[in-house]
């Protein structure tokens, strides 16, 4: 396993009782996709943090492809091994320029000095934000920052890939290109977690893991989890809408063949059903 | 509270003396109490719209009126203006600075001459309508609060001033999708007891399903605008759905390449629903 944790437990209070995160268990392989799906405050970006030990470990155990998150000597390796692209882009930007901004990451990763201008160069192309180099992060548009941070992140080529809601602000055609973004890092081998409230994302991860509450309340082919009217109720989430449809249907009389993930899928099975009456 | 918007538009000026036109003649007119929805790619100008129409930005051409009063123009009450018009920006949790959630929501109603306790009643309301228990929230401090909780407690300072006009930039992003569908219902809701609404927004799904009319913004031009349901089929027809398009669009399209044919009109879920009841009941044309 590449990230293995057990029993993790954690609090913002010291010595308080609420618990952000209860008793979690995680497992995730070299190279999975996995996506994680919660209502706010169920504990998604506190799990997260504690990957790159941005926090502390307090209860339970956690190792990182194999480094144990608590060798304080290793932090650096884990922030080199784990990127991520957080969910408020206005906290992280470093320098008043764009290009900088990347170029300071990379510096500071020792990258040789050659080398980082190509660097920026194709990471600022592949979010589409080429012409944008000289420009201050503070005077572009919300999706405009959003992919800058994306850029800053991609740039250090990371193995592990942590995206907490960063396609929040991004347009629908944004969004679409951040998602084969995803899918481009994952075929070529990278471990891609991403967190999102569009269920619709989660449809093509190799694992999901929906959380609730602080718990991991299930964790699984995304089949299995976004189908299951129940759980994506007691997880407080919509499932997606091909589901939704599916039941809707069956209500009506109308029994579709299969359910549906995706509307291409939902499109093939409505289609089965007429040729088939 | 109507607002009439005439060949507006706005540059940015960057340190080097290069210009940004984010907005270009734009003309249209908002009526008092519409719900309007304001959708476009990124960078196509929708928050700096918001900041002109909230007067936070001067025009660099053209006026926005309201009431019939340029509100730009010399001598315009400008606090007038503050009280009238609430803006919840894209990202509003920077916005957050109090100690407690109680103080910050509280903070906007400061001057506005109300007594303790209806300052702390006004509160109550504004951050149940957000989804909160009042006793378990009032304490804390707001930057120990999770991303989505944030920009809830950012939203219910502004409801807490009860503004006749209010701008949302973004507001459901980072929500889950039952404090997403909660805060649809509750602005519908305040929207039907008169308040004009002015919300931008990625989601297709929405902008379908609440708004009244439509604004579509590309590259700082309106390039439609009318009623929702209207602007949503053009857009499919005239573009092929490049600006948006709901996911009951984008169903429709695949089935009629499957030579299944649904309504143009079909637009938001309950339509795609009702259309595929009628033609899939009954066993269909075979
Ligand atoms: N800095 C902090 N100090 C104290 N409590 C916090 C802090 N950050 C988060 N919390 C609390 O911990 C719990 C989990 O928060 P977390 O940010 O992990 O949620 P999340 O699942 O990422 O939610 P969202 O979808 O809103 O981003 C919440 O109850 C939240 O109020
Ligand atoms: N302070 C600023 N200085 C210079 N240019 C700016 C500034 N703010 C925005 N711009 C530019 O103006 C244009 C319109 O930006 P605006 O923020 O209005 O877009 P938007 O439609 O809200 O986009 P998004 O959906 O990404 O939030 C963009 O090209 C942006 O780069
Ligand atoms: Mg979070
Ligand atoms: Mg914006």
């Amino acid at each position: 396993m590449l990230i293995e944790g057990k029993n993790i437990c954690f609090t913002y209070e010291v010595g308080g009782s609420s618990f952000a995160l209860q008793e979690v268990d995680i497992d995730i392989a070299p190279g999975e996709f996995v996506v994680i799906l919660g209502a706010n405050g169920s504990g998604k970006s506190t799990l997260v943090r504690h990957f790159n030990a941005l926090l502390t470990l307090q209860r339970g155990e956690l190792k990182v492809a194999r480094i144990d998150v608590r060798n304080e000597q290793d932090v650096w390796l884990l922030r080199r091994l784990c990127g991520m692209v957080f969910q408020n882009p206005d906290h992280q930007f470093v320098s008043s320029v764009v290009e900088e901004d990347i170029a300071f990451g990379l510096e500071n990763y020792k990258v040789p000095r050659d080398v980082i201008p190509e660097r920026v160069r194709s990471a600022l192309a592949l979010v589409e934000m080429n012409g944008y180099e000289k420009r201050s992060p503070h005077t572009l548009s919300g999706g405009q920052k959003q992919r800058v941070v994306l850029a800053g992140v991609l740039a250090l080529e990371p193995e592990i890939i942590i995206f907490d809601e960063a396609t929040a602000m991004l347009d629908p055609t944004g969004r679409q290109e951040v998602i084969k973004i995803m899918q481009k890092l994952h075929r070529a081998g990278k471990t891609i977690i991403a967190i999102t409230h569009y269920v619709e994302e989660a449809v093509a991860a190799d694992k999901v893991i929906l959380m609730h509450q602080g718990r991991v309340l299930a964790c699984g082919r995304p089949q299995a989890i976004l189908t299951n009217l129940e759980l994506m109720q007691v997880a407080e989430l919509i499932p997606p809408l091909p589901v939704r449809l599916y039941y809707d249907l069956q209500q009506a009389g109308i029994q579709l063949n299969r359910c549906p993930l995706t509307n291409e899928e939902l499109a093939e099975a409505i289609c089965q059903f007429r040729s088939n009456t | 509270m109507s607002i009439q918007i005439e060949h507006l538009s706005y540059a940015y000026r960057l340190p080097s003396g290069e210009k940004v036109e984010a907005l270009k003649e734009i003309t249209c007119t908002i009526a008092t109490g519409d719900f309007v929805g304001i959708m476009g790619p990124t960078g196509s100008g929708k928050t700096t719209l918001l900041q002109l129409i909230a007067g936070l930005r001067r025009p660099t051409g053209g006026r926005i009126r309201l009431n019939g009063k340029d509100i730009n123009a010399h001598g315009y009450n400008r606090n007038l203006l503050r009280q009238m018009v609430g803006v919840v920006f894209q990202e509003p949790e920077n916005q957050l600075f109090a100690t407690t959630v109680e103080k910050d929501v509280a903070f906007g109603l400061k001057y506005s001459g109300l007594s303790r306790p209806e300052i702390t009643a006004r509160v109550q309301w504004a951050l149940e309508t957000m989804g909160f228990d009042f006793e378990k929230i009032r304490n804390q401090s707001p930057l120990a609060l999770s991303g989505g909780e944030k920009r809830r407690v950012a939203i219910a300072g502004v409801l807490a001033t009860k503004p006749q006009i209010l701008l949302f930039d973004e507001p459901i992003a980072g929500l889950d999708p039952y404090s997403r569908q909660h805060f649809l219902h509750f602005v519908t809701k305040i929207n039907q007891a008169g308040t004009t609404i002015i919300m931008v927004s990625h989601n297709m799904e929405a902008l379908a399903e609440y708004t009244r009319h439509l604004l579509v913004l590309a590259q700082g031009r309106l390039i439609d605008s009318g009623p929702t349901r209207e602007v949503f089929i053009r857009l499919k027809q005239k573009h092929s759905g490049a600006f948006g398009q709901t996911e009951a669009q984008k169903i429709t399209t695949l089935l009629a390449k499957n030579k299944l044919v649904l309504p143009a009109a079909v637009v938001t879920y309950d339509d795609l629903l009702s259309a595929l009841k009628q033609e899939l009941a009954g066993g269909g044309p075979g």
